[in-house]
């Protein structure tokens, strides 16, 4: 990319149970206006997410001035959203919203680390709006498919590091690899928790039998 | 013939003139590179290449004749590449300086693009719906377009021949997840040929003027894997939203703002996930065609998928 600056940073699909794994956060320069990013346990890099799921609880947990707080729960976990006076688009839909309700979000991902050293990581909205049925169920098979290919891609990589002698065809994985050294969950988790989001959805209940 | 043996042979042709090299000697060259240091055969026919020009004391350029490479226009995607093109000449547009003979638009079955053609390196002039190759030209890019330029080593040849010209359609399929400023109700300059957006009542070109209204829409539409920028004009803004101009024109005189009818189609279109298809501008998609995809999705193939990984 010869204008990287200028390249919007992709929205990436990313169940709650990954994103909310996904602790540890860089960035590619030292340029302070570098873009930050989690890195995904199961090797990729998100700056930005799109998440769609069920709304299903608003608080303002602001002391001074409004600070919402919102929860949105995939087949999988929850995302917490929170939306203060810098994200009043965002923080208006929280405030007049009634959970529950399907809503997308579009933003970026934040860590915090409470006092007692566990690593939280939350969504600050650019946009949330309020969608139907439908385009939760299509959110939540794209997401399978993305999670599918990347894990995919992370296993490709890790094969060949096992056996480094079957051929020079390595596909360089540069997340899995800081994966692999940041985190302990194993990527099968994901694709488990693949499954189960699949399964949720109403119109693949026979599938079970056939598969 | 092996894949190094013809990349040794388009070497050595190039070279041939110039310096007194066989082409076995090309290919060991090459051989060495790509076997046992499992370099990519690109890499390994550029590295070979600035060899051989350093051994002959020539530049680059001086090879252009030889080492340009028949493309098509979708093709092109990087700057600075030699290339040869067949393309028709769409349209001439009026050169802005002096140092250009030439401005337009070429186009070949895959798509089209902007050529230049300075005064300087004096080239036959080119007509309107005429066909050429062009060989030798070199790619450019400024702000994501690219664009050919033709230069004094350019050659070019008129054929008698008809060129079918593609539009180099995009087809997306992805969630609407930003709307960005300039979109909703604007207004553009009335001058003549200029569609300008106002900002603030002002012409970038012709100052304060009376705007016209429009409707549009400027958005990003991502599929998880890339974000495409795409501009909705106004019957398509329409169609998507079910706002037309008038009433759009209405809501901005019942709230004496215009920002409300953005505030309107901004609830409407972010979170949805659309497939457009429509020709491509630079970094732009122009959605022609838009469908909303509200159908459902199919999951049972991959869950088969991801149950037998």
């Amino acid at each position: 990319m010869s204008q990287a600056e200028l390249t919007r940073e992709v929205a990436r699909r990313v169940f709650a149970s990954e994103f909310n794994d996904s602790t540890y956060t860089f960035k590619e320069s030292d340029d302070e206006r570098a873009p930050n990013y989690a890195l995904l346990p199961t090797g990729d890099r998100a700056n930005r997410v799109f998440a769609v799921g069920t709304l299903t609880e608003t608080e303002d947990v602001g002391e001074d001035s409004e600070y919402w707080r919102g929860r949105v729960v995939d087949p999988t976990g929850t995302f917490f959203v929170y939306a203060g006076q810098y994200q009043p688009e965002a923080a208006s839909v929280l405030r007049d919203t009634e959970p529950p309700a399907y809503v997308s979000v579009v933003g970026k991902p934040r860590t915090y680390e409470t006092e007692d050293g566990t690593v939280n990581v939350s969504v600050r909205p650019e946009t949330i709006s309020i969608v139907d049925e439908a385009t939760r169920d299509r959110w939540v098979v794209e997401t399978a498919e993305r999670t599918l290919d990347r894990i995919e891609e992370f296993e490709a990589w890790q094969d060949e590091q096992e056996a480094p002698e079957s051929g020079s065809t390595a596909p360089t994985n540069e997340y899995a690899q800081m994966a692999r050294e940041r985190y302990d969950s194993p990527v099968e988790n994901y694709r488990r928790d693949v499954i189960q989001a699949l399964e949720s959805l109403e119109n693949v209940e026979d599938a079970e039998a056939t598969a | 013939m092996s894949d190094v043996r013809q990349h040794a042979d388009d070497i050595h042709d190039q070279f041939s003139d110039h310096i007194d090299v066989s082409v076995d000697d090309v290919e060991d060259r090459l051989t060495t590179l790509v076997d046992e240091y499992k370099v990519p055969i690109d890499e390994a026919r550029r590295s070979v290449t600035n060899h051989y020009l350093e051994e002959a004391g020539l530049d680059r350029e001086d090879l252009a004749g030889g080492s340009s490479e028949a493309a098509k226009i979708e093709d092109v995607d990087e700057p600075e590449q030699w290339i040869d093109i067949t393309a028709k000449v769409i349209e001439l547009w009026e050169p802005r300086s002096d140092s250009v003979a030439q401005v337009g638009l070429l186009g070949d079955p895959t798509g089209t693009i902007k050529f230049t053609k300075w005064a300087k390196s004096e080239l036959p002039t080119l007509d309107e719906g005429g066909v050429y190759e062009l060989r030798n030209v070199v790619t450019d890019e400024y702000e994501g377009r690219y664009s050919v330029k033709l230069n004094s080593t350019t050659v070019v040849e008129e054929l008698d021949e008809e060129l079918e010209v593609g539009d180099d359609t995009s087809v997306i399929e992805g969630a609407l997840v930003d709307m960005q400023s300039g979109s909703g109700l604007i207004k553009r300059c009335p001058k003549e040929d200029c569609t300008r957006v106002l900002q603030n009542g002002r012409c970038n070109e012709h100052g304060e003027v009376e705007g016209e209204f429009d409707l549009r829409i400027k958005a990003v539409v991502d599929d998880g894997l890339d974000a495409h920028e795409v501009i909705f004009d106004k019957d398509a803004t329409e169609n998507l939203t079910g706002i037309s101009l008038e009433e759009a024109k209405d809501m901005a005189m019942d709230a004496l703002d215009t920002t409300v009818v953005a505030d309107e189609i901004r609830d409407l279109v972010v979170g949805t996930y659309y497939r457009i298809e429509g020709p491509t501008f630079g970094r732009y998609v122009l959605a022609d065609d838009v469908e909303e995809l509200d159908g459902p999705a199919d999951a049972e193939q991959l869950l088969i998928k991801a149950r037998s990984m």
